[in-house]
């Protein structure tokens, strides 16, 4: 699973660019990752410049 | 204000502005709608342009020209240096919140509606027939219909999606990059500098653009597929541990620059995309700020000859697509050939190629109008051009 690390985006749709399935969000102070259609490709986390984004584990979808 | 305009440009860039701008001058009624609270900010460019591209476009006027370049340097891996001097049609560094701005009344002047805090979500359609957008204006939710959509909508290109576009850039294609602008350096305000190297910017370059006295943008892009193992941050704050560990940071910036050749499809019924958006973008530069403004002014005149057509079906709008291939197109299809040649050069191949740039005398260093076009417009190629010429 994909998560925001919190205060670190600078807004700038570099993820979203290279994002196969259109599952960020971006406003013009908000980032969204739409889990629902995420792949977890991890496409997003090699190529932001400044480290936001992250790959976790997500107990919860395992259960 | 009204809900329904022959003409929606979604996005307030360059692109955008141009589009606007011409769709409004050949006669049709535009909106263009701008996420952002401001026209032109953040500012997430190193701001060179060429001087002869953007005359095409307005005056120069030192409202919004920071500085004028007619020099570049070049640093090799090694640390070699290579001055490139007196070159007659130079460039400009910008200061693009004004330019920006600049761009926008344009825009405006001509007759196009602006809002900018509007936030485009989705297209308003009719089974597949795109009628509109769908975006939020100040946390309301709000519908605009039109005949056609531009969008230049930036690297995010999300507008294009939805009508069915690809869109999605390889990674490899796309440098990731960050700039910070710093007070209290040692640069040239006429001169470019450009570092080379696997340990400086792999895949990438990266640059010291003054804005004035003391005063840069210094930046950087990495190839996407170089980021993963080490991001363009890290990179940033390497370079400035290393060359100017006293600089003051007024501002730090990232973004992707889509160094891919322009997308296959950029038009579809009733839609166009134009700028970053579509992948306009020159491949071995990454610049894209004129050639943003060159597909923005073909998509408005298409879209405004459209509105007086009556047609806006793929097939009518299909010379947006012949226009561009045409005017940059196809030459960014070369330069992305010569961009993959040009990222297999080893450290080693750019240290030997700047040793002998700097052997040939100063008089001779530009080697005729090849090099100085070849400089101007794409930074990189210099060191293709001159392993051409070094194994004839
Ligand atoms: C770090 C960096 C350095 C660069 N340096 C240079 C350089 O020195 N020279 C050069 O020529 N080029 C440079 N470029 C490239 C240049 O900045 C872009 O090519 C240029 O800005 C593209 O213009 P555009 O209008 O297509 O897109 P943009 O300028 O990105 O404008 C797109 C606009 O659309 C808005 N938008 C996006 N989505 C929505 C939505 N859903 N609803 C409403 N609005 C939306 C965005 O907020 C944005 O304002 C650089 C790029 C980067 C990242
Ligand atoms: S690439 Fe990084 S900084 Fe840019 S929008 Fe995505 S998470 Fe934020
Ligand atoms: S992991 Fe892949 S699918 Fe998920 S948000 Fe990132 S780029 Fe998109």
């Amino acid at each position: 699973m994909i998560i925001v690390e919190e205060n670190k985006c600078d807004f700038c749709g570099t993820c979203v660019a290279v994002c196969p399935v259109d599952a960020i969000e971006l406003f013009e102070a908000q980032i969204d990752i739409l889990h629902d259609r995420c792949i977890d490709c991890d496409l997003c986390v090699w190529i932001c410049p400044i480290e936001v984004l992250h790959t976790v584990e997500n107990e919860a979808t395992l259960a | 204000m009204k809900d329904e305009y022959d003409v929606i440009v979604v996005g307030g860039g360059p692109a955008g502005s141009m589009a606007a701008k011409f769709a409004a001058e050949g006669g049709a009624s535009v909106l263009m709608l701008e996420k952002d609270r401001d026209i032109g900010m953040p500012v997430r460019c190193g701001e060179a342009v060429g001087a002869d591209g953007l005359a095409r476009f307005l005056e120069p006027n030192d409202k919004w020209i920071a500085s004028k370049i007619n020099s570049f340097r070049l640093v090799s891996p090694s640390g070699l240096i290579v001055d490139i001097e007196g070159l007659s049609d130079g460039g400009y560094v910008l200061d693009r919140r004004i330019f920006d701005y600049e761009l926008a009344l344009m825009a405006g002047n001509a007759g196009a509606s602006i809002m900018t805090k509007a936030y485009v979500y989705d297209l308003i359609k009719d089974g597949d027939s795109i009628k509109g957008v769908k975006l939020k204006y100040l946390n309301e939710k709000v519908e605009f219909r039109s005949k056609i959509i531009i969008a230049a909508d930036g690297v995010e290109s999300r507008v294009g999606r939805w009508a069915g576009i690809k869109t999605t850039i390889k990674i490899k294609d796309m440098e990731s990059a960050i700039q910070i602008s710093v007070g209290n350096v040692d640069c040239k305000s006429n001169r470019l500098d450009f570092y080379l190297g696997s340990e400086v910017a792999p895949g990438g370059y990266l640059w010291v653009f003054p804005k004035g006295e003391n005063y840069a943008n210094i930046g950087l892009g990495v190839a996407g597929n170089h980021n993963k193992s080490k991001s363009a941050r890290k990179y940033l704050d390497d370079f400035m541990e290393k060359n100017y560990p006293e600089a003051s940071i007024l501002t730090t910036v990232v973004g992707g620059v889509p160094c891919a050749h322009t997308l296959p499809k950029i038009a579809a019924d009733n839609i166009m995309i134009a700028g970053d958006a579509a992948h306009m973008v020159n491949p071995v530069s990454g610049g894209g700020i004129v050639s943003g403004m060159q597909g923005g002014r073909l998509a408005g005149t298409r879209a405004a000859e459209a509105v007086r057509a009556g047609d806006y079906s793929y097939k009518f709008l299909t010379k947006y697509e012949k226009d561009w291939h045409k005017l940059l197109g196809k030459s960014y299809e070369r330069m992305y050939k010569i961009k993959s040649a040009v990222s297999k050069l080893t450290d080693d191949d750019l240290n030997r190629t700047a040793e002998i740039i700097s052997s040939l005398p100063q008089s001779k260093r530009t080697l005729g109008r090849v090099f100085k076009t070849a400089l101007l417009k794409h930074p990189k190629l210099l060191f293709d051009v001159v392993r051409a010429f070094a194994s004839v």
